[in-house]
């Protein structure tokens, strides 16, 4: 066990891989010589080579369509898109290409691609380094889509991406890069030295995608989140006193129903969280499918604790990000109903 | 209020419906004239080539210049009869699709030789990512007939099970990637395939058909930015057949010169041939194969050729260009020009030419009647309904799983 922030676990994972894979290839923009703007891919051209880790042109979609080609000769390309925010260009090799080859292929051919971004606020990234657009591909047939929240499940995560035979969108809240946030603007900066899920193996291992984790155990109301919000909402949880479970989704795509089902079930109460504007968003998702499977159990609405439907903010930033007091106002209407 | 003089430029064919058909603003410069540099030469050097016409049959049908690939007759033979049946089978499946045996399907009429001579230039392990009108590639690989129209019709035996639209042909075993309806995706694609190969170190290579107006996709650019980055060994074939559906060349082309010659600004080695030469597409073919092969780096083709036929079964040509352009296109029609060289070398006759045409004829009725004896799109069997969940994913996860029980299946 090593302490590890997100960045260093996700090169480890990045490590790990290509060390036991020379089928593992990363590239991205900025992510060969230089290890990539966030540094999660330091190191890896020295150890592993030109070939192996390198600089691609700034063209999104072309990255997109080269990893399709080389994952359709059978490597495991590991791509990164700078920030989520510029996965757009390349959401045509996306949607149209990688989501769906196997598929209109009868599986004769496959992309097992990994695409690794970078997303959500809480930076004063303003409107082009703060999006959350998982929606976009949580509503894309054939991909997974993956987001971690602490730097154990990150690099879990991201092996059991690299190792998986379908295309899954890995997105890594920036937010917690360095150290975990409860949501408070200001303040001293956590470190994930502290912090349990810092404690990371520096060998191989990997979490199950699709499924969730209750991080908080609690009987009052379930709040379901992924990323960055995971830890807000349970900090906002501390600060209420409200006895409330919360649920890590990790995986949005497929997501766990039962680890969610059986915490609805038991509390009878329901937020969903997401940073993303509401109108579509994941979380609509996550109410809909709650609200058949539990409907006899709810004593109350499913409340959403979301990004408004905005383009995000610079300077009202905290006014935008969901923080911890928007998950007490939550919190109290679902128990005062 | 109505305007008169156009504010800004919008580039119009030469001629409309009603207006007498006229190529005579295209220059054809004579065969034989283009050089033939060494494979290796710098991409750069190669803009003559660029702005002129790789030709090879002259017109007197005979193969002349430092381009002539001096073919055995035998394999121009063959190429004939791969030509002869792509043009067989687009008859027959515009027949049937006008039957309604078929919801839709698209001919490459007039453009046999852009991939079929490509395609025998080429190694068989050699990667190729068409665009969706160059069926001629599966011929010249020996890809069934019969399951080519099980696809086409989307029974039992599709071996994409009826998930794709007619003629979005895949053929993993002929190394014939899967064909998307989004354009111009698979050009990055193709550069990612070829840098694979690079990287395996196994000598394929890997090539690509683009249509003249799909170059106006970014995804023309990003490829072109890859191949020229990672010296990635790769062909870019840019079949210009003048019309993208019913958009004339110059509205993609804009005041570039060719569209080969969009490849110098990415110092790429270029090349602009005449696509309905069959000599002239082998060579240009095998010469980018060897330089890919070699490590000098990817070429772009510009095939100069004209869409004889209508965009799709979907379309009528004569709403935007006058009838009978075709029969006076300067470079002719590719079969003719082969068939004529053939018999000009005592290869070949009509009394064996007639006889080709009635012998794949008669293959293409009975693979249909072998076709349609596996179920029609109409009539059934299909695939099973169930596998509508499956390939999704490598595994189908609840959602399917529950989806699957919601249809009843």
């Amino acid at each position: 066990m090593a302490k590890m922030n997100m960045i260093q676990a996700l090169n480890s994972a990045l490590d790990n891989m290509m060390e036991r894979d020379p089928d593992v290839i990363s590239f991205g923009e900025d992510a060969g010589y230089f290890g990539g703007v966030f540094r999660v891919t330091a190191n890896l051209q020295t150890k592993y080579g030109l070939d192996r880790s390198f600089d691609a042109p700034i063209n999104e979609a072309a990255i997109m369509g080269m990893a399709i080609g080389m994952a359709a000769k059978g490597l495991k390309p590991v791509a990164e898109i700078q920030f989520s925010d510029y996965i757009f260009p390349g959401l045509d090799q996306i949607v149209s290409e990688m989501s769906r080859i196997r598929y209109r292929t009868a599986g004769a051919f496959t992309t097992p691609v990994v695409v690794r971004t970078p997303c959500g606020g809480g930076i004063r990234g303003g409107q082009t380094h703060s999006m959350s657009p998982e929606a976009f591909f949580t509503q894309v047939p054939g991909v997974q889509v993956v987001m971690p929240s602490n730097p154990y499940d990150a690099k879990g995560l991201l092996i059991a991406a690299i190792e998986s035979p379908d295309p899954v969108i890995f997105f890594e809240p920036k937010r917690l890069y360095n150290g975990p946030f409860e949501g408070h603007s200001g303040g001293a900066l956590a470190s994930w030295g502290n912090h349990p899920k810092g404690e990371v193996p520096e060998g191989h291992y990997s979490l199950p995608i699709g499924k969730a984790e209750v991080v908080r155990e609690g009987s009052a109301v379930t709040i379901v989140a992924y990323g960055t919000l995971v830890l807000v909402a349970q900090a906002a949880a501390e600060k209420a006193g409200i006895d409330a479970e919360v649920i890590d989704l990790k995986t949005l795509v497929p997501y766990d129903i039962e680890t969610i089902a059986r915490s609805v079930n038991k509390t009878g109460r329901c937020i969903v969280a997401q940073e993303a504007p509401r109108t579509s968003g994941f979380a609509a998702e996550l109410a809909a499918q709650i609200q058949e499977e539990c409907f006899f159990a709810l004593e109350a609405p499913i409340q959403r604790v979301t990004g408004w439907d905005t383009p995000y903010p610079h300077a009202h930033e905290w006014s935008y990000f969901p923080g911890p007091d928007r998950f007490i106002n939550a919190m109290n209407t679902v128990l005062e109903a | 209020m109505a305007h008169t003089e156009p504010r800004f430029h919008v580039p119009a064919p030469h001629v409309r419906p009603g207006d007498t058909p006229d190529f005579s603003h295209i220059h054809i410069p004579p065969a034989g004239e283009a050089r033939r540099p060494d494979t290796s030469v710098a991409g750069m050097e190669t803009q003559d080539l660029a702005l002129g016409l790789v030709r090879v049959l002259d017109h007197n049908h005979q193969a002349v210049g430092e381009w002539d690939p001096k073919l055995d007759a035998g394999v121009l033979r063959e190429g004939l009869r791969h030509m002869v049946l792509t043009r067989v089978y687009d008859d027959r499946m515009l027949k049937l699709q006008r039957q309604g045996k078929m919801s839709f399907y698209m001919k490459s009429t007039g453009e046999e030789a852009v991939a079929v001579a490509g395609a025998m230039a080429m190694s068989n392990d050699d990667m190729v990512f068409p665009s969706y009108r160059q069926q001629g590639i599966l011929f010249a690989r020996g890809r069934d007939i019969v399951d080519m129209m099980c696809h086409c019709i989307s029974n039992s035996r599709d071996n994409l099970k009826g998930r794709q639209l007619p003629v979005h042909y895949t053929w993993a075993e002929g190394k014939f990637f899967s064909i998307s309806g989004n354009l111009a995706t698979q050009l990055p694609q193709a550069v990612g395939y070829a840098m694979a190969c690079e990287y395996r170190g196994d000598g394929e290579i890997a090539a690509t058909w683009i249509g003249d107006g799909s170059t106006a996709e970014g995804d023309f650019h990003g490829a072109l930015v890859l191949a020229s980055t990672y010296r990635a060994p790769v062909i870019v074939n840019v079949v210009n057949n003048q019309w993208a559906i019913s958009t004339f060349q110059g509205i993609a082309a804009g005041e570039a010169p060719t569209f080969a010659y969009k490849g110098m600004g990415y110092g790429l080695a270029s090349l602009r041939i005449d696509g309905n030469d069959f000599l002239a597409v082998y060579a240009a073919t095998q010469w980018a194969a060897k330089r890919a092969r070699d490590g000098h780096g990817a070429t772009v083709i510009e095939h100069f050729t004209y869409r004889a036929d209508a965009h799709s079964t979907s379309d009528d040509p004569s709403g935007y260009r006058p009838k009978g352009e075709n029969a006076i296109w300067p470079l002719g029609d590719p079969i003719e020009r082969l068939k004529q060289h053939l018999i000009g070398l005592g290869e070949w006759d009509e009394e064996r030419h007639a006889a080709l045409e009635k012998e794949l004829n008669e293959l293409v009725i009975a693979s249909y009647k072998e076709a349609e004896s596996h179920g029609t799109l109409h009539d059934g069997p299909l695939s099973p309904v169930e596998s509508i969940f499956e390939d999704v994913y490598a595994e189908p996860d609840w959602r399917l799983r529950r989806q699957r029980q919601d249809l009843g299946v």
